[in-house]
Parts: structure tokens; C-alpha cells; sequence
């Protein structure tokens, strides 16, 4: 019988974080912004029917960058969460606090306790009753949980789409205004997104009880170019 | 929760909520000495649905009794189950309050799980399903549900009502629908003034029409009740989505309905014998 190597923890933490990175960086970038009605999310996506951005209670939105079946596993998770706590208690005890936390629990278990990471990272947004209240959370793929204010970077180009947002977000944008600040921001300086590749959804408190709704085709032109 | 070995992936809330161990259809065991009692007739309840030019109108009264006892004066009867449907319930109110609720959770589940509504048709089976859940519970406590379900059905383009019967099974109506111990009357009211095509208002006031009627015969249906300014709930479903109708509106056809009724009615001393002395074998109230 042979002897398994000795690697030290250190090592293997090291690797699959590195492993996790690149998977993540493969895919585009997305991101969350609050404006004067709610959080509007956008992300760069190709297809218009696999989804990065979705509903997943009256007023929480998940969105997921990296490995699709990976990240869409974790939102019928989410879904399936958020239901049954709603059934067993009511609905306003549903709040993406908690499922944040059971986001981040899953995701730190499979990284700590799996082969393989998962090759994502995901953003649950909660729109308050007022601006003040509207939350952001950004989960990396080992589980790490940041709560982030005004705007929030998913993906392999965060850091600089975040820098870019830092310097254009004001307070009170409208939608249309938000809308263009997030295009040009995931863009950067040396392209534009085309509408069609766009994915665009709203956390809205003009919505009523379902805040969700996705934002395509015509009104999404529209509110591009107002 | 867990992606891998998360409870289900199906998209079926109520084994999701099995498979965590919250049986929302528990089995009935206590049996009463082995036999089992026939359910009695649904009680207490008016609810209808007829369909229109846009879509269908639901409606409901507002009594809940228990026994000879009125239980609540202010029950809805009349639920949305998602955008474009709506189901009315008559029946045991706690299971049937429930059963309401779990179908809207069930609809909202699949919808956001497979990121589309489901079909008219599907709405309509998975309600069958849960009426059959609750067979246990109707034959050995009698607590019979028995929902109406009516709305717009976005591919066919046109209003459409479901029936049930405790057993779960589900029959599809082509015009208009009452259950309900009051439900004859309605049906008949409705039956002689429905034709194809109404207008909204037409609809509303047949509506209104059958629910009076009802309640005119029926001791379990509430009328309308305009000193506590309680009034039928009613709702209209059309491509635009559920609607209720609004209270104001409602109190007005009401008055006006009774007001049209005081003035072709015969008065109860016109139709009373003269004499005060009651003749014998008459009746006594």
C-alpha cells in the first residue's frame, strides 16, 4: 500500500482558492447598484435564457457569476429556502440576511470538505421598505460574507468594474441613469455592451409584493437611451 | 440546504415540504372505531365564477358558520392564486385556508424555479392534486374542501373555470359556476341571464344577482350587510391579471339592487292574513 504525500493545509487551501479564481474569471463580470427605487442588477450575458440574475423572494434577488449549473443549483436552493421558512413562519420573516448566512455555510462546507470548490460567487439583494434599508451581499466562493453598501462587483473583473462605480455612483440615481452608469462600468473605457448581450432586472419598491422584474427588449432600449 | 444534496430538485412544493419533514396533508389515523363517516355537504358558503368577454368574474359571500352559529362575518372567500387566476373556496375554512395558501406558494415555487408560469391546464391539475391529499381528511373528519378555480388562460386567450369535487376530480365548466350550499340558487340566476360575450358590468351585476339570491334562500350565505358595510368580495380576471373589485362599487350595485327589488316587491302585510289570530296547522316560526 503507498503512502499519500503529505501536503499541508496551507497548500491545498491555496490551490483550490486558485482553482476556484480561474473558474470564476472565465466568466463575465456583474453587479448590483442601488438607485433611488430599489437595486437595479445588470450583467453582461450572451443568452437570453440561461440566466445570471433572479427572483428568489418578495424582495431578495440572487445573482450568480462562474459555472452555470453550479451557481443555478444554489439558486433553486435559495428558492427552496426562502419558501419554506416563508410557509412555516410568514413572509416578511424571509430576509437575505439569513439566507446569506445559509449561503455561505454551504459554500465554506464545500470548500473546506470537497474535492473541488465551487467555481462561483454570488450576490443576494434585499430591497428595504427605504433606501437605507436596501442591502448587498456579496459571497465568494470559499464562503467569505461582505456586506456592501451603494454598489457591489461579482466576477473576475470586480476590482476594477468597482473602481470604476466608485467614481460614478451618486446617491439618488434614477434608473435610466443607474442603468447607463452600470453598462458603462462593466464595459470600461475601451468598449460598449451591446443592449441585446445586456441581462437587466430591478429590485423595485414601486413593484408591490414581487419586487423582481426583468428589464428586456423594448424598455430596456428605452431607458438605455433616454 | 445544499446544492448536491439539497431535499429535492423537483419543482413540487409540497414534497419539498415532505421531504423536510412538514406533511401539510397529514395522514388521518384516528379512526373512529373503524367506520367511516360520509362527508357531509359542503356548508356555509356562495361562491361563483361565470366567464365574460374579457376574461371571468369570481365571487363570493362573506359568512362563515359553525353550525347555526354565524362564526365570521368577514371572511374572503376569494383568493389570487397568481397573476392571471384566482380560486374561491367553500368547505371546512381552516383546510380550506390552507389549501389556498399552498396552492399560491406551489405556483410562485415553479414559476420561480423554471423561471416560467405553468400552464393553465397545470395550474389547474395541481390543485386537483391537492384536493385528493385532503381525501383522507374529508372521509374521517369531514373536513370537505372544495374549490372553484377561474381565470384568464394566457395561450387559449380566454377566461376559464375548473370544479373539484372532494375526490380530487376536476371538471372543466364552459360558462359559469356556484358551489356551495347556496351555489343552486346562484347557478340558476346566473344560468338565466348568461349569454356569450357580457360586458364587464353585465357580468359583475349577474354576479351580484346570483349572490342575493343566494342568500335570499341559503341561511349559511351572507347577504350584503350595508350596516356594517360589509359586501360579497368579487374579483375579475382578465390578460391584465387579477383584479378586485372595489368595495364602493360593490355597496353601490348592492343598494341599487335592493332598491330596485323594494320597488316591484309586495309587502309582508299585503301577503299576511287579515285576521291576527294564526290558523291552525299553520306554520310556526
Amino acid at each position: 500500500m503507498s503512502m499519500p504525500f503529505y501536503v499541508s493545509p496551507e497548500q491545498v487551501m491555496n490551490d483550490k482558492a486558485q482553482y476556484a479564481r480561474k473558474g470564476i474569471a472565465r466568466g463575465r463580470s456583474l453587479c448590483g447598484i442601488v438607485y433611488d427605487q430599489g437595486i437595479l442588477l445588470a450583467a453582461e450575458n450572451p443568452s437570453a435564457v440561461l440566466h445570471k440574475i433572479s427572483e428568489i423572494y418578495d424582495r431578495i434577488a440572487f445573482a450568480g457569476v462562474g459555472k452555470y449549473s453550479e451557481f443555478d443549483a444554489l439558486r433553486r436552493a435559495g428558492v427552496q429556502f426562502a419558501d419554506v421558512r416563508g410557509y412555516q413562519y410568514s413572509r416578511e420573516d424571509v430576509d437575505a440576511r439569513s439566507l446569506a448566512n445559509a449561503y455561505a455555510q454551504m459554500m465554506a462546507h464545500t470548500f473546506t470538505n470537497e474535492m473541488k470548490p465551487l467555481e462561483v460567487e454570488i450576490l443576494v439583494a434585499e430591497v428595504g421598505l427605504t433606501a437605507s434599508e436596501d442591502q448587498l451581499f456579496r459571497i465568494t466562493f470559499d464562503g467569505v460574507v461582505l456586506d456592501e453598501e451603494h454598489f457591489s462587483v461579482i466576477g473576475g473583473e470586480s476590482e476594477p468594474i468597482a473602481e470604476r462605480l466608485k467614481e460614478s455612483w451618486s446617491e439618488g440615481l434614477s434608473l435610466g441613469d443607474a442603468l447607463r452608469t452600470a453598462r458603462s462600468a462593466l464595459a470600461g473605457p475601451d468598449r460598449t455592451i451591446e443592449t441585446s448581450s445586456l441581462e437587466v432586472a430591478v429590485l423595485s419598491r414601486t413593484n408591490g409584493r414581487r419586487a423582481f422584474r426583468r428589464i428586456e427588449g423594448e424598455p430596456l432600449t428605452e431607458l438605455l437611451g433616454s | 440546504m445544499s446544492p448536491e444534496s439539497g431535499p429535492s430538485l423537483g419543482t413540487d412544493f409540497v414534497s419539498l415540504l415532505r421531504s423536510l419533514g412538514h406533511d401539510p396533508f397529514p395522514s388521518v389515523t384516528a379512526e373512529a372505531n373503524g367506520e367511516q363517516r360520509v362527508p357531509p355537504l359542503t356548508h356555509g358558503t356562495t361562491i361563483c365564477a361565470l366567464r365574460y368577454a374579457d376574461g371571468v368574474v369570481m365571487a363570493g359571500d362573506r359568512r362563515a358558520t359553525a353550525g347555526n352559529i354565524i362564526a365570521h362575518r368577514t371572511m374572503e372567500k376569494i383568493y389570487p392564486a397568481d397573476r392571471h387566476s384566482g380560486v374561491a373556496i367553500a368547505g371546512a375554512a381552516g383546510a380550506a385556508m390552507e389549501m389556498v395558501r399552498l396552492f399560491q406558494l406551489q405556483l410562485e415555487h415553479y414559476e420561480k424555479l423554471e423561471g416560467t408560469a405553468l400552464s393553465f391546464e397545470g395550474k389547474a391539475n395541481s390543485l386537483a392534486q391537492m384536493v385528493r391529499s385532503n381525501l383522507p381528511a374529508a372521509m374521517q373528519m369531514g373536513m370537505v374542501v372544495v374549490p372553484l378555480f377561474a381565470g384568464y388562460d394566457l395561450r387559449r386567450r380566454k377566461g376559464r373555470i375548473f370544479t373539484y369535487d372532494y375526490s380530487g376530480g376536476r371538471y372543466e365548466e364552459t360558462d359559469y359556476q356556484a358551489e356551495g350550499s347556496g351555489g343552486r340558487d346562484a347557478r340558476t340566476t346566473i344560468k338565466l341571464g348568461w349569454r356569450d360575450g357580457l360586458s364587464r358590468g353585465e357580468a359583475i351585476e349577474l354576479a351580484i344577482q346570483g349572490l342575493y339570491e343566494a342568500a335570499d334562500e341559503d341561511s349559511a350565505t351572507g347577504g350584503p350587510d350595508p350596516i356594517r358595510g360589509i359586501y360579497p368580495t368579487m374579483a375579475t380576471i382578465t390578460a391584465e391579471g387579477f383584479e378586485e373589485v372595489p368595495d364602493p362599487d360593490l355597496a353601490e350595485r348592492f343598494s341599487a339592487l335592493i332598491e330596485r327589488k323594494r320597488a316591484t316587491a309586495g309587502t309582508a302585510e299585503q301577503a299576511a292574513p287579515p285576521s291576527r289570530v294564526a290558523p291552525r296547522g299553520g306554520r310556526r316560526s
